[in-house]
């Protein structure tokens, strides 16, 4: 029964035993890993639809090969993937290598993500309107436009069932898939859990964004005085979690320790961050209050930083006063500014960067910055460099208000 | 064991704005009489709350919901078929939709809701017709939780600016993109209703109410709210029409809200407690529907008397296959409302449970199974029960 549970325990400390990572940087952890480290930065003239009436002309798309990953998919459903669901099986194919589970039995999936298939509905919907509307394959892609239909994908893909939930909080979804997949395992609901957040780049997106003005003409500078806006990417990752009992029994190696997880809402504005970064800041209270660690503790913060005016300004506003006397040497970067704006995959990426940070002990610097918003009372992370990181702290936030955090402890 | 009640019930529907006029159509559609004593039981308690609210108070999550309810008496010509029509006008399409609200209720003047679409006012509407019916609830906002589920969430503005974007993506509306994005509704009833705190908008097919109800219940547990609201909301637009289509040729497609308040107190009797929800039974690894839904129908308990069945059948044979046979055994009383009131997704399912709870505040029933068997995605189900004393 999924209420009331019959196996409610815990609290369980929940670790991460994979993690799989698709960007436009390329597929896969080393690839991401080696181009976060220099802060390379890798937006490109966008192809996949056509942006000539647009102001802003540049996305971070993916490379995506034309083979996907060996998993129990038939040729015929793989034949019908959309973008979304092809980024999204590449991560989880790593994920679930590098945790060693295997298929069958029950486990809860837990996905964020904005636009679903969004790459399907469009073309429905341009097909649709045609004076003659064609009748051939919309049923199909209908239905791969929806977004559980990508979780789907993923369950036929390797093999297990369970309860899915699906996370729309806007640009906040996949911190907040991650972070209620947290929950699960912390309270005995299950033992393991797959998450992660997901979206490619879609028309309506990028046409929504560039109607508010809000995208880059130039480049995106998260956090820089003169920054003009966010740039859009792609991409997808996924986590396998699972307490820190089923992980030693198995054997299995952590890569790291999720501790905290706090989510709050902004009612300022439905497009706007309150000026101050309320929400943004009882965000990242709640989740260093809930794993008993103070900013003192914390070694990085991926902000969530995408480049506009407002949210970089109120979000530094949040980080100042949380992070008290701290922000005076506390290393902050937005990696937006190498991989663009992900969506509902954002806080899932940024989620791994912060398990690369922890792993691999260096900071990935923010491309491009080159006068630091003076609202930063915190050193921004420009060039590349290695340092020592216990804790690293993530922050999401989207439209609606939707803010979360996540807090990341280094496995010894 | 924490225990989780139904404090509080609201809806919109294409029978009007409120819960009376859902039961009423219900009643007119699907012929109930436990439904029908209900409705006409309980007619005049917001007619009377209604006189005591203050129409210039916006912020106040008052009765404006219920306020619908003693104005828009419901007429058999509220539910009749519209028809929504693609661009190309080639195609048409059944349709059942939200009337216009008369009077305008005065909230929608709220700053957040001038422009927001019609999935956030039928969302919103109903969650304060959820709090207004619970009498004695005290709401912190602080400590209430909202969770949405939904199928397209507003596909009316996403249709409308992604036909914008088309024509000349350099004129196309900033106004109506953030309006798209698919936790608008439940951003606005955050804001309107001052909650800072855990809001999530989930999106499957019609289980996504229920995926809603198990994330609040979870929330609840934990005690990380003392109050949750759990909508279920859906907009009809053509491009949604012409999809459902494709799968049932005909079906009238529906729109509108259904709202549960849920706390861990039972609050002014008849309390009606949330005792289940089965497991999802997803479609992944199954050819067909039809071992999930049987799969949901066999963990909740066999018929006895004085029990309720509320199911998703749509009218549509082959999509209600599954769960008609999952069924096949049920002789009591039974309620299907998108047979009266259209394919509403994840509005429909809310309407299942709305009509559940109603039937056992009412005590015309002592229990109620509410089955929901999900178009693409799983079957899950849950049952309400009369808590004892």
């Amino acid at each position: 029964m999924l209420f009331p549970s019959l196996t409610r325990t815990g609290p369980h400390r929940v670790v991460i035993t994979g993690a799989g990572i698709v960007t436009a940087l390329g597929l896969g952890w080393r690839a991401n890993a080696d181009g976060f480290r220099v802060g390379r930065r890798a937006f490109r003239p966008v192809s996949l639809f056509d942006v000539t009436r647009q102001r802003a002309r540049e996305a971070a798309e993916v490379d995506l090969p034309h083979a996907l990953p060996e998993t129990r998919l038939s040729a015929r459903t793989s034949r019908r993937l959309t973008r979304a669901s092809r980024q999204l099986l590449w991560a989880a194919a790593e994920a679930w290598r590098q945790a060693g589970w295997e298929a069958g039995g029950s486990l809860p999936l837990v996905l964020g993500t904005t636009g679903c298939g969004s790459e399907s509905g469009e073309q429905y919907y341009r097909l649709a309107l045609e004076p003659t509307p064609v009748r051939r394959g919309q049923p199909t892609r209908s239905l791969r436009h929806q977004g559980q239909r990508q979780a789907l994908d993923v369950a036929e893909a390797f093999g297990f069932e369970g309860p899915v939930t699906m996370i729309a909080n806007a640009c906040a979804s996949g911190s907040n898939a991650l972070g209620h997949a947290r929950e699960l395992v912390l309270t005995g609901r299950a033992e393991r859990v797959l998450a992660g957040g997901y979206d490619a780049l879609s028309q309506l997106a990028f046409a929504g964004f560039d109607s508010l003005q809000a995208l880059s003409t130039t480049l995106c500078r998260p956090f820089d005085a003169r920054r003009d806006g966010l740039g859009l990417g792609e991409g997808a990752a996924v986590l396998t979690l699972e307490s820190l009992d089923s992980a030693r029994r198995r054997g299995a190696d952590i890569l790291g320790e999720i501790i905290g997880y706090g989510a709050a809402t902004d009612c300022h504005h439905l497009a706007q961050p309150h000026p101050e970064g309320q929400a943004a800041f009882l965000s990242m209270q709640e989740a260093c209050a809930r794993a008993g660690v103070a900013p003192e503790s914390v070694g990085y913060v991926n902000a969530h930083g995408t480049g506009t005016v407002l949210n970089d300004a109120s979000e530094a506003l949040a980080i100042n006063r949380w992070a008290g006397l701290r922000a005076r040497d506390l290393p902050v970067s937005s990696t937006k500014g190498s991989v663009g704006h992900l969506l509902g995959g954002s806080g899932a990426v940024e989620a791994v960067v912060c398990l690369m940070v922890l792993r691999e002990q260096w900071l990935p610097p923010a491309p491009c910055v080159e006068t630091p918003d003076p609202a930063c009372a915190f050193p921004l992370v420009r060039q590349p460099r290695d340092a020592r990181v216990e804790i690293a702290l993530s922050n999401s936030f989207g439209f609606g208000g939707a803010n979360a955090t996540l807090l990341f402890r280094r496995w010894p | 064991m924490t225990r989780i009640f139904v404090r509080g019930a609201g809806a919109v529907s294409p029978a009007g704005w409120g819960v009376e006029p859902l039961l009423t159509a219900l009643r007119a559609g699907d012929p109930l009489p436990s439904v029908e004593s209900c409705s006409r039981g309980r007619e005049s308690a917001p007619s009377r709350a209604a006189e005591q609210r203050d129409p210039n108070d916006h912020r106040r999550p008052t009765l404006a919901a219920a306020a619908y309810q003693s104005t828009q008496q419901f007429k058999e010509d509220q539910a009749l078929l519209h028809e929504l029509r693609a661009p190309s006008g080639s195609r048409r399409f059944a349709a059942r939709l939200v009337p216009t609200p008369v009077p305008r209720p005065a909230w929608l003047a709220h700053p957040r809701l001038r422009r927001a679409s019609g999935i956030s006012q039928f969302a919103l509407s109903a969650a304060l017709e959820a709090i207004e019916s619970a009498p004695g609830t005290v709401l912190d906002a602080t400590r209430l939780g909202i969770v949405t589920g939904t199928h397209t969430a507003s596909i009316r503005y996403s249709e409308r600016f992604f036909g914008e974007v088309l024509d000349n993506p350099a004129t196309a509306s900033p106004m109506l993109f953030p309006e798209t994005v698919m936790n608008a509704p439940a951003s606005h009833m955050a804001a309107f209703l001052g909650c800072t705190g855990l809001c999530y908008s989930l999106v499957a097919d019609q289980t996504a109410f229920v995926q809603a109800l198990v994330v609040g219940c979870q929330w609840l547990v934990d005690e990380r709210v003392d109050t949750c609201l759990v909508v279920g909301m859906d907009e009809a637009a053509w491009p949604l029409a012409d999809a459902l289509d494709h799968f049932a040729h005909g079906l009238p497609v529906s729109e509108g809200a259904g709202a549960l308040l849920l706390t861990r107190q039972p609050g002014t009797p008849p309390a009606v407690e949330l005792k289940c929800i089965t497991d999802a039974h997803l479609y992944a690894a199954a050819a067909t529907k039809e071992p999930a839904a049987r799969a949901m129908r066999s963990q909740l308990p066999a018929e006895s008397p004085g029990e309720l069945l509320v199911d998703s059948r749509s009218g549509a044979p082959r999509l209600d296959r599954a769960e008609t046979l999952a069924w096949a055994d049920w002789r009591g009383a039974r309620i299907s409302p998108r047979l009266a009131l259209g394919e509403g997704l994840c509005a429909a399912t809310a309407w299942q449970f709305v009509a559940a709870r109603a039937a056992l505040t009412c005590g015309s029933a002592r229990a109620a199974n509410i089955s929901v068997v999900g178009a693409n995605l799983q079957s899950v189900g849950a049952r309400f029960e009369l808590a004892e004393e």
